[in-house]
Protein backbone atom coordinates (compact mmCIF):
# COMPACT_ATOMS: atom_id res chain seq x y z
CA UNK A 1 0.00 0.00 0.00
CA UNK A 2 2.99 2.28 0.36
CA UNK A 3 3.92 3.21 -3.46
CA UNK A 4 1.69 6.36 -4.17
CA UNK A 5 1.72 5.44 -8.16
CA UNK A 6 -1.36 7.16 -9.00
CA UNK A 7 -3.72 4.75 -9.74
CA UNK A 8 -6.12 5.83 -12.33
CA UNK A 9 -8.96 8.46 -10.60
CA UNK A 10 -12.32 7.36 -10.95
CA UNK A 11 -13.92 9.54 -14.22
CA UNK A 12 -16.96 7.27 -14.85
CA UNK A 13 -15.87 3.59 -14.00
CA UNK A 14 -18.09 1.62 -11.53
CA UNK A 15 -17.37 0.42 -8.43
CA UNK A 16 -16.75 -2.83 -9.60
CA UNK A 17 -13.89 -1.80 -12.55
CA UNK A 18 -12.27 0.35 -9.79
CA UNK A 19 -11.79 -2.80 -7.69
CA UNK A 20 -10.33 -4.47 -10.28
CA UNK A 21 -8.16 -2.09 -11.23
CA UNK A 22 -6.93 -1.69 -7.83
CA UNK A 23 -6.61 -5.54 -7.86
CA UNK A 24 -4.49 -5.52 -10.92
CA UNK A 25 -2.39 -2.34 -9.51
CA UNK A 26 -1.51 -4.50 -6.06
CA UNK A 27 -0.72 -7.70 -8.39
CA UNK A 28 2.07 -5.87 -10.04
CA UNK A 29 4.19 -5.55 -6.65
CA UNK A 30 3.39 -8.55 -4.84
CA UNK A 31 2.58 -12.18 -5.30
CA UNK A 32 -1.43 -13.35 -5.85
CA UNK A 33 -2.00 -16.23 -2.93
CA UNK A 34 -4.85 -18.09 -4.36
CA UNK A 35 -7.09 -18.65 -1.58
CA UNK A 36 -8.45 -22.09 -0.61
CA UNK A 37 -11.88 -22.67 -1.86
CA UNK A 38 -14.10 -22.37 1.44
CA UNK A 39 -16.01 -25.23 2.44
CA UNK A 40 -18.82 -25.99 1.65
CA UNK A 41 -21.03 -25.67 3.95
CA UNK A 42 -21.93 -29.28 4.27
CA UNK A 43 -25.20 -30.66 5.67
CA UNK A 44 -23.53 -31.90 9.08
CA UNK A 45 -26.19 -34.55 10.40
CA UNK A 46 -24.41 -34.94 13.31
CA UNK A 47 -23.53 -31.90 14.16
CA UNK A 48 -27.39 -30.41 14.05
CA UNK A 49 -28.14 -32.85 16.22
CA UNK A 50 -25.66 -32.62 18.16
CA UNK A 51 -26.36 -28.99 18.79
CA UNK A 52 -30.28 -29.63 18.83
CA UNK A 53 -29.57 -31.92 21.98
CA UNK A 54 -27.47 -29.27 23.71
CA UNK A 55 -30.44 -26.70 23.44
CA UNK A 56 -33.60 -28.44 23.19
CA UNK A 57 -33.26 -31.30 25.55
CA UNK A 58 -32.75 -29.86 28.90
CA UNK A 59 -35.61 -27.70 28.49
CA UNK A 60 -37.49 -30.45 27.78
CA UNK A 61 -36.53 -32.63 30.19
CA UNK A 62 -37.36 -29.77 32.73
CA UNK A 63 -40.71 -29.71 31.42
CA UNK A 64 -41.51 -33.46 31.58
CA UNK A 65 -40.15 -33.21 35.13
CA UNK A 66 -42.47 -30.61 36.42
CA UNK A 67 -45.52 -31.42 34.29
CA UNK A 68 -45.40 -34.72 36.07
CA UNK A 69 -44.25 -33.16 39.17
CA UNK A 70 -47.63 -31.17 38.92
CA UNK A 71 -49.59 -34.36 37.92
CA UNK A 72 -48.69 -36.01 41.17
CA UNK A 73 -49.45 -33.05 43.18
CA UNK A 74 -52.96 -32.58 41.56
CA UNK A 75 -54.21 -35.52 41.22
CA UNK A 76 -55.94 -36.36 44.32
CA UNK A 77 -59.65 -35.89 43.33
CA UNK A 78 -60.54 -32.91 46.09
CA UNK A 79 -57.48 -30.95 44.75
CA UNK A 80 -58.14 -26.96 44.09
CA UNK A 81 -56.33 -26.73 40.37
CA UNK A 82 -56.58 -29.07 37.56
CA UNK A 83 -53.53 -31.62 36.39
CA UNK A 84 -51.96 -31.49 33.12
CA UNK A 85 -54.18 -34.88 32.37
CA UNK A 86 -57.33 -33.09 33.15
CA UNK A 87 -56.56 -29.99 30.84
CA UNK A 88 -55.63 -31.83 28.08
CA UNK A 89 -59.11 -33.77 28.55
CA UNK A 90 -61.63 -30.37 28.71
CA UNK A 91 -59.42 -28.17 27.20
CA UNK A 92 -58.25 -30.28 24.36
CA UNK A 93 -60.23 -27.94 20.77
CA UNK A 94 -57.94 -25.15 22.48
CA UNK A 95 -54.64 -26.93 22.57
CA UNK A 96 -54.37 -28.32 18.96
CA UNK A 97 -56.94 -26.36 16.80
CA UNK A 98 -55.69 -22.34 17.89
CA UNK A 99 -57.94 -21.05 14.52
CA UNK A 100 -61.19 -22.86 14.95
CA UNK A 101 -64.12 -20.03 14.66
CA UNK A 102 -67.54 -21.47 15.83
CA UNK A 103 -69.16 -17.89 16.50
CA UNK A 104 -68.88 -14.73 18.94
CA UNK A 105 -67.19 -15.74 21.86
CA UNK A 106 -66.28 -19.47 20.92
CA UNK A 107 -62.94 -18.85 19.03
CA UNK A 108 -59.80 -20.04 18.75
CA UNK A 109 -57.17 -18.85 21.22
CA UNK A 110 -55.51 -17.93 18.11
CA UNK A 111 -57.90 -15.20 16.99
CA UNK A 112 -57.78 -13.70 20.64
CA UNK A 113 -54.09 -13.35 20.63
CA UNK A 114 -53.95 -11.30 17.26
CA UNK A 115 -56.52 -9.42 18.79
CA UNK A 116 -54.54 -8.77 21.80
CA UNK A 117 -51.68 -8.05 19.52
CA UNK A 118 -52.96 -5.59 17.64
CA UNK A 119 -53.86 -3.43 20.36
CA UNK A 120 -50.40 -3.69 21.41
CA UNK A 121 -49.19 -3.26 17.41
CA UNK A 122 -51.22 0.04 18.44
CA UNK A 123 -50.10 1.21 21.28
CA UNK A 124 -46.33 -0.24 21.24
CA UNK A 125 -45.93 1.61 17.77
CA UNK A 126 -47.25 4.85 18.94
CA UNK A 127 -45.05 4.28 22.12
CA UNK A 128 -41.89 3.51 20.14
CA UNK A 129 -42.51 6.80 17.97
CA UNK A 130 -43.44 9.69 20.41
CA UNK A 131 -41.01 7.50 22.67
CA UNK A 132 -37.91 7.67 20.30
CA UNK A 133 -38.76 11.72 19.55
CA UNK A 134 -38.89 12.46 23.13
CA UNK A 135 -36.33 10.80 23.99
CA UNK A 136 -34.16 12.89 21.39
CA UNK A 137 -34.98 16.23 22.66
CA UNK A 138 -34.69 15.09 26.17
CA UNK A 139 -31.05 13.96 24.97
CA UNK A 140 -30.05 16.82 22.88
CA UNK A 141 -31.30 19.62 25.69
CA UNK A 142 -30.15 19.88 28.78
CA UNK A 143 -32.94 22.30 29.87
CA UNK A 144 -35.59 19.41 28.24
CA UNK A 145 -33.79 17.10 30.27
CA UNK A 146 -34.06 18.99 33.78
CA UNK A 147 -37.66 19.95 33.20
CA UNK A 148 -39.06 16.44 32.18
CA UNK A 149 -36.94 13.48 33.80
CA UNK A 150 -37.82 14.25 37.05
CA UNK A 151 -41.80 13.88 36.28
CA UNK A 152 -40.66 10.71 34.03
CA UNK A 153 -39.38 9.06 36.75
CA UNK A 154 -42.14 9.88 38.77
CA UNK A 155 -44.48 8.95 35.37
CA UNK A 156 -43.32 6.03 34.79
CA UNK A 157 -43.86 3.78 38.56
CA UNK A 158 -47.56 4.41 38.12
CA UNK A 159 -48.58 0.83 37.66
CA UNK A 160 -50.35 0.59 34.16
CA UNK A 161 -54.10 -0.38 35.24
CA UNK A 162 -54.25 2.88 37.41
CA UNK A 163 -54.56 4.64 34.16
CA UNK A 164 -57.62 3.05 32.92
CA UNK A 165 -60.09 4.41 34.88
CA UNK A 166 -58.70 7.76 33.44
CA UNK A 167 -58.26 6.20 30.21
CA UNK A 168 -61.51 5.44 30.12
CA UNK A 169 -63.21 8.54 31.43
CA UNK A 170 -60.69 10.28 28.43
CA UNK A 171 -61.82 8.15 25.87
CA UNK A 172 -65.15 6.35 26.50
CA UNK A 173 -64.65 3.39 24.64
CA UNK A 174 -62.69 0.19 25.59
CA UNK A 175 -60.56 -0.53 22.67
CA UNK A 176 -58.95 2.60 22.68
CA UNK A 177 -58.84 2.81 26.36
CA UNK A 178 -56.76 -0.85 26.33
CA UNK A 179 -54.43 0.98 23.53
CA UNK A 180 -53.90 4.20 25.75
CA UNK A 181 -52.61 1.58 28.72
CA UNK A 182 -50.17 0.11 26.31
CA UNK A 183 -48.83 3.36 24.98
CA UNK A 184 -48.61 4.49 28.49
CA UNK A 185 -46.58 2.02 30.24
CA UNK A 186 -44.00 0.93 27.16
CA UNK A 187 -43.44 4.84 26.33
CA UNK A 188 -40.92 5.26 29.63
CA UNK A 189 -38.23 3.23 28.87
CA UNK A 190 -38.18 3.84 25.26
CA UNK A 191 -38.18 7.50 26.05
CA UNK A 192 -35.78 6.86 29.05
CA UNK A 193 -33.12 4.91 26.65
CA UNK A 194 -33.41 6.91 23.63
CA UNK A 195 -32.01 10.29 25.97
CA UNK A 196 -29.62 8.27 27.36
CA UNK A 197 -28.47 6.91 23.29
CA UNK A 198 -28.62 10.45 22.54
CA UNK A 199 -26.28 11.58 25.52
CA UNK A 200 -23.90 9.39 24.90
CA UNK A 201 -23.84 10.12 20.77
CA UNK A 202 -19.64 10.61 20.77
CA UNK A 203 -18.50 14.67 20.35
CA UNK A 204 -16.58 13.25 17.30
CA UNK A 205 -19.78 12.87 15.53
CA UNK A 206 -21.56 15.73 16.50
CA UNK A 207 -18.13 17.55 15.22
CA UNK A 208 -18.65 15.72 12.14
CA UNK A 209 -22.21 16.52 11.71
CA UNK A 210 -21.24 20.22 12.72
CA UNK A 211 -18.77 20.74 9.89
CA UNK A 212 -20.73 19.38 7.56
CA UNK A 213 -23.89 21.43 8.48
CA UNK A 214 -26.34 18.90 9.11
CA UNK A 215 -29.34 20.59 9.48
CA UNK A 216 -31.88 19.51 12.41
CA UNK A 217 -33.50 17.03 10.25
CA UNK A 218 -30.22 15.50 8.96
CA UNK A 219 -28.76 14.83 11.87
CA UNK A 220 -31.52 12.96 13.54
CA UNK A 221 -31.68 10.64 10.57
CA UNK A 222 -28.18 10.03 9.83
CA UNK A 223 -26.44 10.51 12.92
CA UNK A 224 -28.79 10.10 15.95
CA UNK A 225 -30.80 7.60 15.15
CA UNK A 226 -28.08 5.16 13.98
CA UNK A 227 -25.43 6.40 16.97
CA UNK A 228 -27.86 5.74 19.55
CA UNK A 229 -29.73 2.36 17.90
CA UNK A 230 -28.57 0.11 20.20
CA UNK A 231 -29.73 2.01 23.47
CA UNK A 232 -33.17 2.67 21.42
CA UNK A 233 -33.35 -0.97 21.02
CA UNK A 234 -32.66 -1.81 24.71
CA UNK A 235 -35.83 0.86 25.45
CA UNK A 236 -38.35 -1.01 23.12
CA UNK A 237 -37.21 -4.69 24.02
CA UNK A 238 -38.39 -3.77 27.67
CA UNK A 239 -41.06 -1.47 26.41
CA UNK A 240 -42.74 -4.65 23.69
CA UNK A 241 -42.36 -6.70 27.07
CA UNK A 242 -43.72 -4.03 29.64
CA UNK A 243 -47.03 -4.15 27.22
CA UNK A 244 -47.51 -7.77 26.77
CA UNK A 245 -47.91 -6.75 30.43
CA UNK A 246 -50.44 -4.71 30.57
CA UNK A 247 -52.59 -5.89 27.75
CA UNK A 248 -53.48 -8.71 29.60
CA UNK A 249 -54.70 -7.13 32.86
CA UNK A 250 -56.24 -4.40 30.52
CA UNK A 251 -58.75 -7.27 28.72
CA UNK A 252 -59.25 -8.48 31.74
CA UNK A 253 -61.25 -5.08 32.59
CA UNK A 254 -61.97 -3.80 29.08
CA UNK A 255 -63.88 -7.26 28.05
CA UNK A 256 -63.76 -8.14 24.36
CA UNK A 257 -62.34 -10.29 22.31
CA UNK A 258 -58.68 -10.65 23.36
CA UNK A 259 -56.66 -12.96 25.10
CA UNK A 260 -56.72 -10.89 28.88
CA UNK A 261 -60.52 -11.06 28.87
CA UNK A 262 -60.31 -15.14 27.81
CA UNK A 263 -58.77 -15.72 31.07
CA UNK A 264 -61.51 -13.41 33.22
CA UNK A 265 -64.26 -15.33 31.29
CA UNK A 266 -62.99 -18.42 32.09
CA UNK A 267 -62.52 -17.73 35.57
CA UNK A 268 -66.74 -16.42 36.13
CA UNK A 269 -67.33 -19.67 34.59
CA UNK A 270 -64.68 -21.76 36.32
CA UNK A 271 -62.70 -22.80 33.38
CA UNK A 272 -59.42 -23.44 34.87
CA UNK A 273 -58.04 -25.88 32.36
CA UNK A 274 -58.70 -23.13 29.89
CA UNK A 275 -57.02 -20.37 32.12
CA UNK A 276 -54.11 -22.60 32.33
CA UNK A 277 -53.62 -23.07 28.12
CA UNK A 278 -53.61 -19.51 27.94
CA UNK A 279 -51.21 -18.75 30.24
CA UNK A 280 -49.32 -20.96 28.14
CA UNK A 281 -50.18 -19.00 25.16
CA UNK A 282 -49.64 -15.24 27.07
CA UNK A 283 -46.27 -16.79 27.71
CA UNK A 284 -45.45 -18.16 24.30
CA UNK A 285 -46.23 -14.81 22.70
CA UNK A 286 -44.17 -12.86 25.00
CA UNK A 287 -41.35 -14.42 24.30
CA UNK A 288 -41.65 -14.85 20.57
CA UNK A 289 -42.26 -11.07 20.92
CA UNK A 290 -38.80 -10.17 22.81
CA UNK A 291 -36.88 -12.70 20.38
CA UNK A 292 -38.55 -10.45 17.64
CA UNK A 293 -37.35 -7.21 19.02
CA UNK A 294 -34.09 -8.71 20.04
CA UNK A 295 -33.45 -10.23 16.13
CA UNK A 296 -34.58 -6.80 14.48
CA UNK A 297 -32.40 -5.20 17.07
CA UNK A 298 -28.93 -7.54 16.49
CA UNK A 299 -30.27 -6.61 12.34
CA UNK A 300 -30.08 -2.91 12.94
CA UNK A 301 -27.65 -1.95 14.85
CA UNK A 302 -24.82 -4.17 13.36
CA UNK A 303 -22.81 -1.72 12.30
CA UNK A 304 -23.26 1.01 15.04
CA UNK A 305 -21.38 -0.94 17.69
CA UNK A 306 -18.44 2.03 18.05
CA UNK A 307 -14.99 0.93 16.81
CA UNK B 1 0.19 38.73 -1.12
CA UNK B 2 -3.06 38.96 1.61
CA UNK B 3 -3.50 36.68 4.30
CA UNK B 4 -5.48 33.50 3.06
CA UNK B 5 -6.33 33.21 6.84
CA UNK B 6 -5.90 35.12 9.33
CA UNK B 7 -6.09 34.86 12.80
CA UNK B 8 -6.45 38.05 14.56
CA UNK B 9 -5.36 39.02 18.41
CA UNK B 10 -7.18 35.75 19.50
CA UNK B 11 -7.84 34.87 23.10
CA UNK B 12 -9.87 31.35 24.25
CA UNK B 13 -11.05 30.95 28.10
CA UNK B 14 -12.92 28.59 29.04
CA UNK B 15 -15.42 29.73 32.47
CA UNK B 16 -16.27 26.77 34.20
CA UNK B 17 -17.01 26.78 37.77
CA UNK B 18 -16.75 30.16 38.51
CA UNK B 19 -13.28 29.47 37.68
CA UNK B 20 -12.03 31.59 34.21
CA UNK B 21 -9.21 28.95 32.43
CA UNK B 22 -6.66 31.20 30.49
CA UNK B 23 -5.66 28.65 27.45
CA UNK B 24 -4.39 30.91 24.48
CA UNK B 25 -3.72 34.35 24.92
CA UNK B 26 -2.68 37.37 21.94
CA UNK B 27 -2.31 34.65 19.08
CA UNK B 28 -1.29 36.32 15.74
CA UNK B 29 -0.97 34.00 12.55
CA UNK B 30 -1.09 34.52 8.74
CA UNK B 31 -0.89 31.69 6.63
CA UNK B 32 -0.92 32.22 3.12
CA UNK B 33 -2.57 30.01 -0.08
CA UNK B 34 -1.33 26.76 -0.25
CA UNK B 35 0.64 26.63 2.71
CA UNK B 36 1.73 23.80 5.06
CA UNK B 37 1.53 25.03 8.54
CA UNK B 38 2.45 22.76 11.61
CA UNK B 39 0.93 23.85 15.32
CA UNK B 40 3.85 21.99 17.27
CA UNK B 41 3.63 22.40 21.30
CA UNK B 42 3.59 20.12 24.44
CA UNK B 43 0.06 18.47 25.62
CA UNK B 44 -2.20 21.19 27.08
CA UNK B 45 -0.70 24.14 25.21
CA UNK B 46 -4.06 24.67 23.38
CA UNK B 47 -3.07 23.46 19.93
CA UNK B 48 -6.03 21.10 19.47
CA UNK B 49 -7.94 24.27 20.95
CA UNK B 50 -6.42 26.32 18.29
CA UNK B 51 -7.61 24.33 15.38
CA UNK B 52 -11.06 23.96 16.73
CA UNK B 53 -10.67 27.95 16.79
CA UNK B 54 -9.77 27.60 13.24
CA UNK B 55 -12.90 24.84 12.37
CA UNK B 56 -15.23 27.16 14.28
CA UNK B 57 -16.21 24.13 16.76
CA UNK B 58 -15.32 26.50 19.32
CA UNK B 59 -16.32 30.37 19.40
CA UNK B 60 -12.95 32.69 20.30
CA UNK B 61 -13.24 34.52 23.47
CA UNK B 62 -11.46 37.86 21.51
CA UNK B 63 -10.30 38.69 18.13
CA UNK B 64 -11.22 36.90 15.06
CA UNK B 65 -10.77 34.13 12.50
CA UNK B 66 -10.34 35.50 9.09
CA UNK B 67 -10.42 33.45 5.68
CA UNK B 68 -10.50 35.53 2.87
CA UNK B 69 -11.04 38.39 4.71
CA UNK B 70 -14.17 37.20 6.24
CA UNK B 71 -14.58 36.39 9.54
CA UNK B 72 -15.90 32.93 10.39
CA UNK B 73 -17.09 31.79 13.68
CA UNK B 74 -18.93 28.30 12.47
CA UNK B 75 -18.23 24.84 11.15
CA UNK B 76 -18.42 24.79 7.54
CA UNK B 77 -17.00 22.53 4.63
CA UNK B 78 -14.54 24.99 3.41
CA UNK B 79 -12.56 24.10 6.75
CA UNK B 80 -12.73 20.71 6.62
CA UNK B 81 -10.93 18.50 9.78
CA UNK B 82 -9.39 15.34 9.53
CA UNK B 83 -10.09 14.44 13.06
CA UNK B 84 -7.48 12.68 15.54
CA UNK B 85 -9.36 9.10 15.69
CA UNK B 86 -10.70 9.63 12.19
CA UNK B 87 -14.36 9.40 13.43
CA UNK B 88 -16.12 7.55 10.60
CA UNK B 89 -19.40 7.17 11.33
CA UNK B 90 -19.57 3.08 11.92
CA UNK B 91 -22.83 2.17 10.77
CA UNK B 92 -21.71 3.41 6.82
CA UNK B 93 -19.56 1.72 4.68
CA UNK B 94 -16.14 3.77 3.54
CA UNK B 95 -18.37 4.80 0.23
CA UNK B 96 -21.51 5.74 2.22
CA UNK B 97 -18.76 7.60 4.97
CA UNK B 98 -17.42 9.97 2.11
CA UNK B 99 -20.64 10.24 0.36
CA UNK B 100 -22.10 11.47 3.08
CA UNK B 101 -19.82 14.59 2.39
CA UNK B 102 -20.33 14.54 -1.12
CA UNK B 103 -23.60 15.00 -0.87
CA UNK B 104 -24.26 17.52 1.59
CA UNK B 105 -21.51 19.91 -0.16
CA UNK B 106 -22.50 18.82 -3.14
CA UNK B 107 -25.94 17.73 -3.32
CA UNK B 108 -27.23 20.43 -5.48
CA UNK B 109 -24.08 20.92 -7.98
CA UNK B 110 -23.42 17.79 -9.42
CA UNK B 111 -25.40 14.98 -10.66
CA UNK B 112 -25.62 11.73 -8.90
CA UNK B 113 -22.98 10.34 -11.66
CA UNK B 114 -20.69 13.00 -11.05
CA UNK B 115 -21.14 12.92 -7.06
CA UNK B 116 -20.12 9.45 -7.69
CA UNK B 117 -17.40 10.27 -9.57
CA UNK B 118 -15.94 12.23 -7.27
CA UNK B 119 -16.60 10.25 -4.07
CA UNK B 120 -14.08 7.60 -5.97
CA UNK B 121 -11.68 10.17 -7.58
CA UNK B 122 -11.15 10.70 -3.55
CA UNK B 123 -10.78 7.60 -2.78
CA UNK B 124 -8.54 7.10 -5.10
CA UNK B 125 -6.39 9.83 -3.73
CA UNK B 126 -6.02 7.78 -0.34
CA UNK B 127 -5.61 4.55 -2.52
CA UNK B 128 -8.74 3.55 -0.73
CA UNK B 129 -11.03 2.92 -4.03
CA UNK B 130 -10.49 -1.16 -3.62
CA UNK B 131 -12.30 -1.03 -0.03
CA UNK B 132 -15.60 0.96 -0.86
CA UNK B 133 -17.71 -1.56 0.28
CA UNK B 134 -15.93 -1.95 3.53
CA UNK B 135 -17.43 -0.67 7.28
CA UNK B 136 -14.91 1.03 9.31
CA UNK B 137 -14.54 -1.68 11.88
CA UNK B 138 -13.06 -3.90 9.39
CA UNK B 139 -10.49 -2.27 8.41
CA UNK B 140 -6.95 -1.11 9.46
CA UNK B 141 -6.26 2.44 11.36
CA UNK B 142 -4.27 3.76 8.88
CA UNK B 143 -7.01 2.89 6.36
CA UNK B 144 -9.42 4.48 8.48
CA UNK B 145 -7.59 7.63 8.56
CA UNK B 146 -7.20 7.17 5.02
CA UNK B 147 -10.64 7.34 4.67
CA UNK B 148 -10.85 10.39 6.87
CA UNK B 149 -8.49 12.71 4.69
CA UNK B 150 -10.73 11.34 1.53
CA UNK B 151 -13.80 12.14 3.55
CA UNK B 152 -12.34 16.03 4.04
CA UNK B 153 -11.08 16.27 0.40
CA UNK B 154 -13.93 15.48 -0.99
CA UNK B 155 -15.39 18.86 0.94
CA UNK B 156 -13.45 20.90 -1.79
CA UNK B 157 -12.10 22.65 1.45
CA UNK B 158 -10.47 25.63 1.36
CA UNK B 159 -8.67 24.94 4.29
CA UNK B 160 -7.61 21.04 5.54
CA UNK B 161 -7.05 20.93 8.83
CA UNK B 162 -5.48 18.25 10.64
CA UNK B 163 -5.99 17.71 13.65
CA UNK B 164 -3.02 15.29 14.95
CA UNK B 165 -4.24 13.06 11.85
CA UNK B 166 -1.29 9.76 12.93
CA UNK B 167 -1.22 10.30 16.42
CA UNK B 168 -2.94 6.90 17.04
CA UNK B 169 -0.78 5.01 14.52
CA UNK B 170 2.70 3.07 14.25
CA UNK B 171 5.62 4.29 13.13
CA UNK B 172 5.29 2.69 10.11
CA UNK B 173 1.87 3.80 9.19
CA UNK B 174 2.65 7.01 10.09
CA UNK B 175 5.63 7.21 7.24
CA UNK B 176 3.36 6.03 4.43
CA UNK B 177 0.25 8.05 5.73
CA UNK B 178 2.47 11.58 5.54
CA UNK B 179 3.94 10.40 2.51
CA UNK B 180 0.35 10.38 1.12
CA UNK B 181 -0.41 13.97 2.70
CA UNK B 182 2.69 15.26 0.98
CA UNK B 183 1.57 14.09 -2.49
CA UNK B 184 -1.63 15.43 -1.81
CA UNK B 185 -0.27 18.98 -1.01
CA UNK B 186 1.45 18.69 -3.89
CA UNK B 187 -1.04 17.46 -6.39
CA UNK B 188 -3.82 19.66 -5.05
CA UNK B 189 -1.85 22.60 -3.46
CA UNK B 190 -4.69 23.18 -0.37
CA UNK B 191 -3.68 25.08 2.02
CA UNK B 192 -3.31 22.83 5.46
CA UNK B 193 -3.16 23.36 8.92
CA UNK B 194 -1.64 20.28 10.93
CA UNK B 195 -1.47 19.63 14.56
CA UNK B 196 1.15 17.67 15.72
CA UNK B 197 3.73 16.48 18.79
CA UNK B 198 6.27 14.74 16.35
CA UNK B 199 9.38 17.18 15.96
CA UNK B 200 10.17 14.77 12.65
CA UNK B 201 6.85 14.94 11.24
CA UNK B 202 6.47 18.64 11.47
CA UNK B 203 9.78 19.16 9.80
CA UNK B 204 9.09 16.90 6.88
CA UNK B 205 5.51 18.15 6.02
CA UNK B 206 5.86 21.77 6.75
CA UNK B 207 6.32 25.04 5.32
CA UNK B 208 6.47 26.67 8.90
CA UNK B 209 6.29 25.37 11.99
CA UNK B 210 4.36 27.22 14.80
CA UNK B 211 5.73 26.69 18.23
CA UNK B 212 3.78 27.45 20.87
CA UNK B 213 4.56 28.10 24.76
CA UNK B 214 3.37 26.24 27.17
CA UNK B 215 -0.47 27.00 28.83
CA UNK B 216 -2.26 28.00 30.66
CA UNK B 217 -2.38 31.05 28.51
CA UNK B 218 -0.27 29.38 25.97
CA UNK B 219 1.15 32.06 23.01
CA UNK B 220 2.97 31.40 19.83
CA UNK B 221 6.48 31.24 20.88
CA UNK B 222 8.06 31.33 17.87
CA UNK B 223 7.52 30.61 13.83
CA UNK B 224 10.08 28.74 12.04
CA UNK B 225 10.38 28.53 8.22
CA UNK B 226 11.98 25.07 6.50
CA UNK B 227 13.33 26.34 3.34
CA UNK B 228 13.35 22.39 1.73
CA UNK B 229 12.40 22.34 -0.97
CA UNK B 230 9.68 20.28 -2.72
CA UNK B 231 9.48 16.97 -3.41
CA UNK B 232 11.06 16.33 0.30
CA UNK B 233 11.93 12.40 0.36
CA UNK B 234 13.04 11.22 3.95
CA UNK B 235 16.03 9.26 3.08
CA UNK B 236 17.37 11.86 1.83
CA UNK B 237 16.51 14.30 4.37
CA UNK B 238 17.96 11.95 7.07
CA UNK B 239 21.22 13.68 6.55
CA UNK B 240 20.28 16.90 4.99
CA UNK B 241 21.83 20.35 7.30
CA UNK B 242 19.00 22.46 6.48
CA UNK B 243 16.88 19.55 8.08
CA UNK B 244 18.98 18.65 10.48
CA UNK B 245 19.14 22.41 11.62
CA UNK B 246 15.72 22.82 11.60
CA UNK B 247 14.99 19.75 13.70
CA UNK B 248 17.11 20.96 16.74
CA UNK B 249 15.34 24.42 16.62
CA UNK B 250 12.31 23.05 17.10
CA UNK B 251 13.84 20.38 19.70
CA UNK B 252 15.94 23.23 21.35
CA UNK B 253 12.44 25.41 21.68
CA UNK B 254 10.29 22.45 22.85
CA UNK B 255 12.79 20.82 25.62
CA UNK B 256 15.37 23.88 26.58
CA UNK B 257 13.70 26.66 26.30
CA UNK B 258 10.08 25.54 27.02
CA UNK B 259 10.01 22.12 28.97
CA UNK B 260 6.61 20.38 29.77
CA UNK B 261 6.43 20.96 33.47
CA UNK B 262 3.89 18.30 34.58
CA UNK B 263 2.58 20.34 37.89
CA UNK B 264 2.09 23.28 36.08
CA UNK B 265 -1.79 22.17 35.95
Amino acid sequence: MSALAPIPSGSGPSTSADRKAAGSARATTGTVVALSRRPQPRFNLKRIGLGLAQSVLPPLVVLALLVGLWQVLCSAPDASLPSPATVWEQSRDLIVSPFFDNGSQDIGLGWRVLVSLQRVAYGFGLAAIAGILVGAVIGQSVWAMRGLDPIFQVLRTVPPLAWLPLSLAAFQQANPSAIFVIFITSIWPVIINTAVGVRNIPADYRNVAEVLRLNQIEFFFKIMLPAASPYIFTGLRIGVGLSWLAIVAAEMLTGGVGIGFFIWDAWNSSRLPDIIVALVYIGVVGFILDKLVAFAARIITRGAATN
Amino acid sequence: MTAYLKLDHIDKHFDRAGARTEVLKGINLTIDKGEFVSIIGHSGCGKSTMLNLIAGLTKVSAGAVLLENREVNAPGPERAVVFQNHSLLPWLTVYDNVNLAVSKVFGSKKTKAERHDWVMHNLDLVQMAHAGDKRPAEISGGMKQRVGIARALSMEPKILLLDEPFGALDALTRAHLQDAVMEIHARLGNTMVMITHDVDEAVLLSDRIVMMTNGPAARIGEVLSVPIPRPRDRIALAADRTYLKCREAVLKFLYERHRFVEAAE
